[in-house]
């Protein structure tokens, strides 16, 4: 295996209604992470996208995002309709084969150009389920009380993982809501959409992540301290909801085995949360230890989710922490579908 | 089975809709605002200096910057390439033969396709000067339909070394 690690990241300004298209959103977004790196885009060797066409309505519209990278000469670039997490171990498996250096890799979603909840829906089974338009809520919602009922999560901790996430929010200033709310006051509102309150819905966003990652002698020319994946996996839960326990995450737990999540210590754990009760479910499969492992500092999704890049901006926030030496060892997890169907997990460190 | 309803196969009619907010982006505003206007605006790339029409997403493709300031270009243009249609198909409007040609207009550097009338097919030829002939103006809309066919000005035809960078 050649040795991988992430050398840049950057993030756009979440928000919410942005009047810029798909495409004029990516262009700072990528010149920045290029410019955080130090290098120029012909350097770059692979680049590869993760959006998803029902966000925008345009079967294709991907195609119109490679407008976004300068690509002359041109450029090898692949898509996934996916987050950008998933684009960013499609770039990892191309450089272990050799084929790629330097990768860049990119999601972008802009959640205000219409109704999410509807939007996402489209994403099940097309026979049995999206014709009856369920709702991603209401989706979270059966596996929220699969787990309540179990005793897997409970109404608490999903109070508590919000009210963290609201006061790391407002220290990241990146984010679309924030609070310092205690998990107390969070609970005695009320339940919007049984069993959540507004709290534990994800604060939708516009927005655009992206990754530089680079093999070897290129990362440690390009970063003082490059965030080496140690190993990266992902996972699927088989998406009809009803074939599998939604209590529990297995996947996600399937995944962090793999990639040795408990082989050593582990300083923070960036979860890519998008409904309350998830974290605890990924605590649960990730067997963390919250006394030892500082979970999601930069709020993650649930305070700014922008659809496909939310993911892959939790690979970028537990970077930084390796960049900056506030950790050595981090877990990075991205997730994709209803009730966590696919989950990618890795391992990064700083040494 | 006995029961020879219960052999048909079951059918439902399930429709799907969903409703999106498309934002045309603060370059395609200009240009479309403009044609509303009866005005052909693009947008410069601040790097290669290059003349977008239309402004496509607001970037340059070739540098992957935003593109710059608003430039108003033509009306008269130049015909890069072309092509004569023949075949008739379904829906056709337009009377056979009939040229589709692809025109840079003057100040800008990226081609678009739009319909040459008031000409022989057989007299096309690259670079033949031409202009825009517009509809009514209270049938004008934030559309390129607004020109309805571009037309020969008459003018002596553009050296290719004038237009050969952008075929």
């Amino acid at each position: 295996m050649r040795d991988v690690g992430i050398v840049a990241f950057a993030e756009s300004q979440l928000t919410y209604g942005t009047t810029n298209t798909p495409v004029e959103m990516i262009v700072p977004t990528v010149n920045e992470v290029l410019k955080n790196a130090g290098i120029e885009r012909t350097e770059v060797d692979f680049w590869c996208h993760g959006s998803c066409d029902y966000m925008t309505g345009q079967p294709f519209s991907f195609v119109a995002a490679v407008d976004a990278l300068g690509a002359w000469p041109p450029i090898i670039e692949s898509h996934v309709e996916m987050d950008g997490a998933w684009a960013l171990y499609e770039a990892w498996v191309k450089i272990q084969m050799g084929e790629a250096n330097v990768a860049l890799v990119f999601g972008n979603g802009k959640s205000s150009a219409g109704d999410m909840n509807r939007a996402l829906t489209l994403q099940q089974d097309p026979y049995t389920v999206a014709p009856l338009w369920p709702g991603l809520t209401a989706m979270e919602g059966i596996g929220a009380c699969a787990a309540l009922q179990a005793g897997t999560v409970t109404e608490r901790q999903m109070a508590e993982a919000a009210s963290r996430a609201r006061r790391d929010g407002a220290k990241n200033g990146n984010v679309l809501v924030s609070g310092s709310e205690s998990a107390d006051e969070l609970l005695s509102r009320a339940v919007t959409s049984a069993p959540f309150r507004d709290h534990d819905l994800p604060a939708m966003a516009d927005g655009v992540s992206a990754i530089i990652i680079a093999a070897g002698h290129a990362a440690k020319r390009i970063a003082k301290r490059p965030a080496w994946i140690r190993a990266i996996d992902h996972r699927i839960d088989h998406q009809n909801l009803g074939w599998r326990d939604l209590a529990r995450s297995t996947s996600a737990a399937i995944a962090a085995s793999e990639v040795g999540v408990h082989n050593d210590k582990v300083d923070i754990a960036e979860l890519h949360t998008t409904f309350s009760h998830h974290e605890q479910l990924l605590i649960n499969a990730l067997q963390l230890r919250t006394d030892a492992t500082r979970i999601t500092p930069s709020g993650g999704a649930l305070v700014g989710n922008a659809l496909m890049a939310a993911g892959l901006s939790r690979f970028g926030h537990a970077a930084r922490a390796i960049f900056d030496g506030t950790a050595d060892r981090a877990v990075a997890h991205a997730q994709q579908g209803a009730c966590l169907q696919q989950n990618i997990v890795a391992v990064l460190e700083g040494n | 089975m006995s029961d020879k309803a219960a052999d048909k196969p079951l059918r439902v009619r399930m429709p799907i809709g969903i409703d999106y907010k498309w934002c045309a982006g603060p370059a395609s505003t200009d240009y479309l605002t403009g044609l509303k206007d009866g005005r052909l605006y693009g947008r410069r790339c601040p790097v290669c200096q290059m003349v977008y029409f239309p402004p496509r997403n607001g970037v340059c493709a070739r540098d992957g910057v935003m593109l710059g300031e608003s430039v108003e270009v033509g009306p008269k243009g130049t015909v890069t390439t072309f092509c004569i249609v023949n075949v008739p198909f379904l829906g056709q409007t337009i009377k056979l033969p009939y040229v589709a040609a692809t025109i840079i207009l003057d100040g800008a550097h990226l081609g678009f396709s739009h319909l040459l009338q008031e000409v022989e097919a057989t007299d096309v030829r690259m670079g033949m000067r031409v202009e825009p002939v517009w509809r009514d103006k209270s049938d004008w809309d934030y559309s390129l339909e607004n020109i309805s066919h571009f037309r020969p000005t008459g003018e002596p035809d553009a050296p290719f070394d004038d237009y050969a960078r952008y075929l």
